[in-house]
């Protein structure tokens, strides 16, 4: 139990997705303009990356180890990445339409937002059992949607100010998701063992 | 094909199109891996090889592949690519395999191979796909490798492993940092768009001034 929660806790804040294993910067800093669509972002990505967690690690241990075709993981887990968004996006608009509506519109981005694919073939290389790879996938996505949210608060605040020119737009966006990161790198000095 | 062409086409691969400066393309990769240049440059010959091959596929099947499964096929002939250079890179250079990592197969959702895929080999014939799939390759190489070179330089005074600035300098450590990675990464941009929007101006007025005359 012990052992799940420190997963928990490194995988949100001390390995956090954007500022410190740099996966899925690219909707970091396309959906983060406002807090409402970060949050729907957020959620969309944790709901995709809990289950394709589970899905993946079943089809690594069941499918690809038994037939001795590992080296065929990266082409795996894309597809079913694929498969499961098109399903997902399916469902929902079938029998949750309230939540399609909340998270339609980003769940086609997220097949080839690099953080879902990053913690499918992470479970596998870190070795976690199936337990720990659920965790491990819904708490990385917690930590993308930490830093989502946080970021979209201070690009609101940016939004008011007036950089130099040059530095409109992405320029002063990643000048300050450094100084953010700056931060979480405070996170690095807590050791549980 | 002349001559011409394939130079406006490498133009806008290394500086006015950039893929990682100009488009933002496949940032994740960009800021990850250049915290030494050899990373940078094993990242981005990587990137190349597996742009240029599947460019051609892509152009060799762009009439036969249905539109409405087309992405799916991009990726299936992407993913099919990148697990070459995956396992050559383990057969054949273990050290720079080991220290990319996760980011070989990640290669795979970089947006910029899935971009030029869409945007320009699956309307053109093969030759211009693959000279598109090279200069869109080098234009990303030249990026991470400038940006190693600023992080491994004054990040820890060495470049290729080489000690270039002496005992006197001391090395920032937070340029290895992911922090250091996001901010120099911004003023690099900075710089590209400062850069452009002075050339912007310039043809704006050279227009201006030759309609004068004209009129």
């Amino acid at each position: 139990m012990v052992d799940i929660l420190i997963l928990m806790f490194s995988a949100i804040l001390i390995e956090n997705y954007i500022f410190s294993k740099f996966l899925g910067i690219c909707p970091f800093l396309g959906v983060s303009d406002k807090p409402s669509t970060a949050v729907g972002m957020g959620f969309a990505v944790t709901f995709v990356m809990t289950i394709s967690s589970a899905v993946t690690y079943g089809v690594y241990y069941l499918v690809l180890e038994p037939l001795g075709v590992e080296y065929l993981q990266t082409i795996a887990f894309i597809l079913i990445i694929a498969a499961l968004v098109q399903f997902i996006e399916m469902f929902l608009r079938k029998y949750i339409p309230a939540l399609y509506s909340a998270l339609g519109i980003y769940l086609p981005l997220i097949t080839t937002n690099c953080a879902v694919l990053g913690a499918a073939m992470l479970n596998i290389q870190e070795g976690h059992n199936f337990i720990e790879s659920v965790v491990y996938g819904f708490s990385s996505a917690i930590g993308f949607t930490l830093a989502l949210v946080i970021f979209a608060g201070v690009r609101e605040r940016m939004a008011l100010s007036k950089p130099p020119k040059a530095f409109r737009g992405v320029p002063i966006a990643l000048v300050a998701a450094g100084l953010i990161a700056m931060a979480f790198s405070g996170f690095l000095g807590i050791s549980f063992n | 094909m002349n001559g011409k062409k394939i130079l406006s086409q490498f133009k806008e691969g290394l500086l006015t199109n950039n893929p990682v400066f100009v488009q933002l393309l496949g940032m994740c990769s960009a800021l990850a891996i250049t915290t030494t240049v050899i990373n940078a440059l094993g990242m981005g010959l990587s990137v190349t090889a597996v742009l240029i091959c599947s460019n051609v596929i892509i152009s060799l099947l762009r009439k036969i592949i249905p539109k409405q499964i087309r992405i799916a096929s991009y990726i299936v002939i992407i993913s099919g690519f990148v697990t070459v250079v995956e396992m050559l890179l383990k057969a054949f250079a273990p050290a720079i395999s080991k220290s990319l990592g996760l980011f070989i197969p990640l290669i795979v959702v970089n947006c910029i191979i899935l971009a030029r895929a869409e945007a320009y080999a699956s309307r053109h014939s093969v030759l211009p796909s693959a000279i598109d799939g090279l200069a869109m390759g080098v234009g990303y190489t030249v990026a991470v490798v400038v940006l190693a070179f600023v992080r491994e330089l004054f990040g820890s005074g060495t470049i290729l492993g080489i000690t270039v600035l002496g005992d006197w300098y001391k090395p920032v450590g937070m340029l290895i940092n992911p922090a250091g990675a996001f901010i120099t990464l911004g003023c690099i941009i900075a710089a590209v768009q400062k850069f452009l929007m002075k050339k912007q101006d310039r043809d704006f007025k050279k227009e201006g001034n030759e309609g004068k005359v004209n009129g």
